[in-house]
């Protein structure tokens, strides 16, 4: 198509929304700051962050909740990033909150740390004083993030009240707070698991190894393949094999499932996704599976 | 590939959030542990069939009380669009709800139970639709199999509709009668009903030419960050960055910038990708000018031969939002328009609107809650704005409550003074 139909291909739709929210709450809040947890959903946003602002520096520092149970990829990646970007990094460690008894570490084999993060995350806004945080959560994840406004108001509390969500109009957002509020803010809303991939494709942006099938050493629970780590307990029964996979999320190791995978590359990947069956979420996700309405919950409390 | 995006409206239980899930699930979009979890919190619920209404219905609170309460966004593409979906709740309590997923839509779903036919809250979805300018709105005549797919009863609907429809501005109006509950006219035409020649509503969905709808011609770039790196390599950079609302702006062109009415060139178009020849809506880009002007967040760059009105004074219609307040004359909030921020003061109700009969009840004392009426306001600014009919971006605005910080009203500029 010729650019003088002066029309916008879906990607550079999605990437100028995005950059649009980038400035909008650059400009209006006082202290932002990029939630980042090194799965390919912050990837993006980092990388859309950065065609925001150039070619100045990111005007807001990044924030890495830390739940110490990290890929080692992925925190060489993040390193990474943050240096060639001259980033300012902010990491709020989980362990920390366990060493001051903020939070108390779950226990048995199915112990996670997922949940603990919501502690970690809201004293560390409280410590900031961030007033905005943006989040790469996208609404075709999960059901309760589809009820998601791109500005989501969160209370003293950190809490999400989705009954009572503000209004939100054409692209007019309302940034006003009160002191101790805050607003998640997530500008890849209208993305898909498939429009991540092309657009990564597109820009040649760079991930880490986990994101395409390698060997690895894993073992199967509750219809999931889990990396044996030092961060699970693994039952007698619970069987080491050694398999090809990759990931579609990256998260805290205790709980993000494999997938069995031939893709080693990024065409090979936006294959696999174009024919799944299987949601990201649904295919990886221990944390979702708690209950129906796991995440809804979860984000009431302050989750992402 | 393009995009459509549209939203669902119309009464409570008339069938909006069981059509999104049918035209998910016949059209394969719908993955195989969602579908899982939709049938087996179905069974749970003790539903005879499996509930797809389920898939957009998500929230704990939705799904106990069988409504839709927020919007909730679904997304879905064939070989022909992408498409995001806003499946909008009926509930009167929720209207803003409504318009929140209208409001970024091209075209409109009107869902009207062809055994009810056109009722009060079918009038206020299909009149917020016009007042939001929606281009395109889908009257989809639903439960047709309770009515054993009769097309007198269909005919009745469409013509109840289209009188109402007449007095106001509906530029693309068309009618499709489905079952959104068994999947007829919804993804395939339906053998129920021969008598139907129209396409089945994907089909509608697919190919209804949305590309002329944008304003090409107001060339309107609201200032919404001013780019300073400030470090060595480029020291003297000074980029205005900011979505374009209207127009097309090229490297050469003279502009005007508002407030201040100096007059510049565009020295160039940059993005991270390197300089763009021609800048249109919505693209996200940065600016810079030949001259050294004095430019902020909330100035409108524009062409000198092409201004948008300048006015502290405008007229609007609004939609009032707020359960706890109502708009008042001489009520102060505060105004979000474009990148300006400002507050506003009533100067007047001029009229509220029965959204039944479309009569005008002139000088009421308030508007309350879902209500919508013409008011007259000023702004402690100067705001740039055109007719909202002319320019979606730069007609609309939002009023916030300045104690409580809530929106309470989308307004749509129709004037000045
Ligand atoms: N027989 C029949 N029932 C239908 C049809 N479409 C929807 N229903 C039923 O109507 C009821 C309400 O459907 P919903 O899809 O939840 O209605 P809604 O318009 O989304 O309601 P709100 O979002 O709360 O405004 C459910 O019991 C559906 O099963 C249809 O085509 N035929
Ligand atoms: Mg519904």
């Amino acid at each position: 198509m010729s650019i003088t139909t002066y029309e916008l291909n879906h990607l550079d739709q999605l990437e100028a929304e995005a950059i649009h929210i980038f400035r909008e709450v650059a400009s209006e809040f006082e202290r932002p700051c990029l939630m980042f947890s090194g799965g390919k959903d912050s990837i993006l946003m980092l990388h859309l962050a950065t065609k925001a602002f150039w070619p100045a520096r990111l005007p807001f520092p990044v924030l890495h909740v830390d739940t110490g149970h990290n890929f080692p990829e992925v925190i060489e990646y993040r390193d990474q990033r943050i240096k060639e970007l001259e980033a300012r990094l902010v990491v709020a460690s989980v362990q920390k909150s366990i060493d001051e008894g903020r939070v108390t570490e779950e226990k048995g084999p199915r112990a996670s740390r997922n949940r603990l993060q919501t502690t970690t995350l809201l004293d560390s806004i409280e410590e900031n004083k961030f007033d905005a945080l943006f989040g790469g959560a996208r609404r075709d994840e999960e059901k309760a993030r589809a009820k998601e406004r791109f500005y989501s108001f969160r209370d003293e509390f950190g809490q999400w009240d989705p009954k009572n969500q503000r209004p939100e109009l054409w692209n007019l957002y309302n940034g006003r707070i009160r002191q101790g509020e805050h607003i998640r803010v997530f500008p890849i809303s209208n993305w898909t698991e498939l429009d991540v991939w092309q657009y990564i494709e597109q820009e040649e942006i760079e991930i880490p190894s986990v994101y395409f099938a390698h060997k690895r050493e894993v073992f199967q629970r509750d219809g999931m393949l889990l990396a044996d780590s030092d961060f699970v307990t693994r039952s007698e029964d619970e069987k080491l094999l050694t398999l090809k996979v990759r990931y579609r999320t990256v998260g805290d190791m205790s709980c993000t499932g494999a997938v069995e995978s031939e893709a080693e590359n990024l065409k090979q990947i936006i294959e696999e996704i174009s024919s799944t069956r299987i949601t990201e979420r649904g295919a990886t996700r221990a944390d979702d599976r708690v209950s129906e309405a796991a995440m809804e919950d979860r984000k009431k409390e302050g989750y992402f | 590939m393009e995009f459509l995006r549209f939203a669902t409206a119309g009464s409570v239980d008339d069938g909006k959030s069981t059509l999104i899930g049918r035209l998910l699930y016949d059209t394969k979009s719908i993955f195989q542990d969602q579908l899982e979890s939709v049938e087996a919190t179905s069974k749970q619920m003790g539903n005879e069939h499996t509930n797809l209404a389920l898939l957009t219905d998500g929230l704990r609170a939705e799904r106990e009380q069988g409504i839709t309460i927020d919007v909730a966004y679904r997304y879905f593409a064939t070989p022909k669009r992408k498409f995001i979906i806003a499946d909008t709740p009926g509930h009167i309590q929720y209207t803003r709800n409504m318009v929140t997923g209208a409001s970024t839509a091209d075209l409109v779903l009107v869902l009207v139970d062809a055994r009810h036919g056109v009722v009060e809250q079918s009038r206020r979805h299909a009149f917020l639709a016009s007042l939001l300018r929606i281009p395109h709105l889908v009257v989809c005549v639903n439960k047709m199999d309770l009515i054993d797919y009769d097309e007198k009863a269909f005919n009745a609907v469409k013509e109840e509709f289209r009188n109402f429809a007449m007095k106001l501005e509906i530029p693309d109006l068309s009618f499709v009668p489905i079952s959104a509950l068994h999947g007829d006219n919804v993804v395939e035409r339906s053998a129920k009903m021969p008598w139907y020649e129209g396409s089945s509503l994907l089909h509608h969905l697919e190919e209804v030419h949305i590309a002329s709808d944008r304003n090409l011609i107001d060339a309107r770039f609201p200032v919404q960050y001013v780019i300073r790196p400030q470090n060595e390599e480029h020291h003297d950079y000074r980029g205005y960055a900011g979505t374009i609302t209207g127009g097309v702006f090229k490297p050469g062109d003279e502009v005007v910038v508002l407030p201040s009415g100096f007059t510049s060139k565009i020295a160039s178009i940059d993005s991270y990708d390197g300089p763009i020849s021609e800048a249109f809506g919505p693209m996200s880009v940065t600016m810079r000018l030949t001259s050294e002007i004095d430019i902020s967040r909330g100035d409108m760059i524009c062409r000198p031969n092409n201004q948008p009105t300048v006015s502290q004074d405008l007229q609007a219609m609004i939609c009032w939002m707020s359960e706890s307040t109502e708009l008042t004359p001489r009520m102060k909030l505060a105004l979000k328009h474009t990148t300006r921020s400002s507050r506003a003061l009533v100067s007047e109700i001029q009229y509220r609107i029965d959204v039944n009969t479309l009569h005008r009840d002139e000088k009421p004392e308030s508007l309350k809650l879902n209500e919508i009426g013409r008011v007259s306001l000023r702004s402690t600014q100067p705001l740039f704005f055109d007719d909202y009919r002319r320019n979606r971006n730069t007609g609309s605005f939002i009023l916030m409550d300045e104690v409580t910080n809530a929106t309470v009203a989308a307004g749509i500029i129709v004037g000045s003074g």
